[in-house]
């Protein structure tokens, strides 16, 4: 099942996990990835960061892209849990985790998941920096950068 | 009348968040109700200007330029989208 969220409060994500796979037979691989708010972007400090969404067209669009991903893997379970509204520095965004019997496919369309909402879920963020809001105008690049190389 | 909704900065430069508009002609497309709300001028001219980025979603659905739009449409634009 997809199991898709979007809401304004605060999420515990040891305790979303636990609840998917608790008391599971089925399951022998979970992979999951919590997006954090930074304190800084582009050079400057961030105090706050406000996030809009489409209420109606965010969540169908979460939904297919995990359907998307159950349709081209063998998953159990997966789930989207995205914050909407003020969230601080430190604060958890996103979770996304995804529940297969192995963990080439867990890990996979954990990812994949991921990078299909950065590139397609209908969100978009509002920095407060010490010289004011702004939007942010593009994501960062989901390509893996090896240690000691610039950010 | 199609229902239009502007998000994110979009939304602040035009100053509007949701709006009803009488689409232009029958057979209306995104390019055609775009074409409509340029003729408002000023930040409207200024943000479907050609060359600008935008987005557009017809129902719920990513739209292009192309897509028809009824007056019973739901019709959204909005910069790219930045979440995760």
């Amino acid at each position: 099942m997809n199991h898709v969220r979007v809401q304004e409060a605060a999420f515990d994500a040891g305790a979303e996990i636990a609840a998917l796979t608790a008391g599971r037979r089925d399951v022998g691989a979970v992979a999951t990835f919590l997006g954090v708010v930074r304190d800084r972007n582009d050079g400057d400090a961030v105090g706050r960061m406000t996030l809009e969404h489409y209420p109606g067209m965010t969540e169908r669009h979460l939904e297919a892209i995990c359907a998307e991903a159950s349709a081209r893997w063998s998953l159990l379970d997966t789930l989207v849990i995205h914050r909407v509204g003020l969230v601080l520095p430190g604060d958890p965004i996103v979770l996304v985790a995804a529940w297969s019997a192995h963990r080439a496919e867990a890990f996979t369309a954990c990812r994949q998941i991921m990078e299909d909402l950065k590139s397609r879920a209908p969100f978009w963020k509002k920095e407060t920096t010490t010289d004011g809001e702004r939007w942010v105008a593009r994501n960062t690049s989901g390509a893996v950068r090896e240690a000691g190389q610039d950010e | 009348m199609a229902s239009v909704l502007y998000f994110a900065s979009l939304r602040e430069r035009l100053g509007v968040s949701r709006e009803t508009v009488a689409l232009p002609v029958a057979d209306a497309t995104v390019a055609t109700l775009v074409s409509a709300l340029q003729e408002r001028g000023g930040a409207w001219e200024d943000a479907f200007r050609p060359g600008a980025v935008w987005r557009v979603a017809v129902n719920q659905q990513m739209a292009s330029t192309d897509t028809p739009v009824g007056p019973e449409d739901e019709v959204a634009f909005f910069p790219p989208v930045t979440g995760g």
